[in-house]
């Protein structure tokens, strides 16, 4: 019974992800791969993608509050964490990514400084909200995938 | 396709590939997505250590190859693989999307080019271009 309601619980946890846009059919491709051979590959990928984008916002933090920025490397980490974020089905931190790097591309720099730290603050809402959800997910087992969300494909 | 045995020895009839990104996230999706089709495959960081590991005498069917990489990016990868007799099918992989940037990838030699992220719809399509 406990269980059974800890998994409708995840179930509106995984489903509210979409319905807020935070997460894309990106996400649900990924846990098409997960089997019982790799039952935890979906939470390892995100373990890695945060492992990874924690250290890059902080470098492009340090180098966006220098006076001589160097835009073209700047560039090019939003660039390369754009494409993992796409990976990963992380909707709303690409889009947030889009918007620096146009911000940046067109001179304005305090627009710019603007947009990355609501690009920081859904990251972290992104992490606040998968954290708990793999958490009750290893407590239970693997939940089935529920129906696409309406409106996310990505394939 | 078959494939070369890996020590050069019998011939395997199981499909191999080689995936190429700088990215850890993208090299552990890619290849998943690979180990559910039942392809064998190997993950190199970057160009170099794609066209390294042909010169080894290693051979694959499939080559995933990013466009920005650290060290040797993947338009020269493709390049210097092409120009060493390299007649896999290479698929460029990346989140580029300016005509411009994506037509001189696919002039270095490219097979067939997919934007990321890669899907298994997207995967399962090249891989019918490798066997006709």
């Amino acid at each position: 019974m406990e269980s059974s309601h800890l998994r409708q619980q995840i179930a509106a946890m995984r489903q509210s992800f979409f319905d807020e846009e935070i997460l894309d059919g990106q996400f649900c491709q990924l846990e098409r791969l997960e089997n019982r051979g790799n039952p935890n590959f979906v939470e390892e990928v995100l373990t890695m993608y945060f492992r990874d984008s924690t250290t890059l916002l902080q470098t492009v933090e340090q180098e966006i509050e220098t006076d001589t920025i160097d835009l073209a490397k700047v560039d090019m980490m939003l660039h390369k964490f754009k494409g993992s974020s796409a990976s990963i089905g992380a909707n709303k931190v690409r889009n947030n990514i889009t918007k620096t790097r146009q911000l940046l591309e067109e001179g304005n720099l305090e627009g710019a400084k603007l947009a990355f730290r609501e690009l920081r603050m859904e990251h972290d809402n992104l992490r606040a909200k998968l954290e708990p959800y793999f958490q009750q997910l290893r407590q239970v087992g693997p939940v089935e995938t529920a129906t696409r969300p309406k409106g996310s494909d990505h394939a | 396709m078959a494939a070369q045995g890996r020590h050069g020895g019998k011939k395997s009839n199981k499909m191999t590939a080689l995936v190429v990104d700088d990215n850890t996230v993208n090299r552990m999706i890619h290849h998943r997505l690979l180990d559910n089709l039942g392809i064998e495959n190997v993950a190199v960081v970057n160009g170099k250590e794609a066209v390294d590991i042909h010169c080894s005498g290693k051979t694959f069917d499939l080559i995933l190859m990013d466009m920005d990489m650290p060290v040797m990016n993947g338009i020269e990868a493709t390049r210097q693989l092409r120009e060493m007799g390299i007649r896999s099918m290479i698929a460029g992989v990346s989140t580029r999307s300016m005509e411009r940037e994506i037509r001189e990838f696919i002039e270095a030699g490219l097979d067939d080019y997919q934007e990321k992220p890669l899907t298994m719809s997207k995967l399962i399509s090249i891989i019918h271009k490798i066997n006709g």
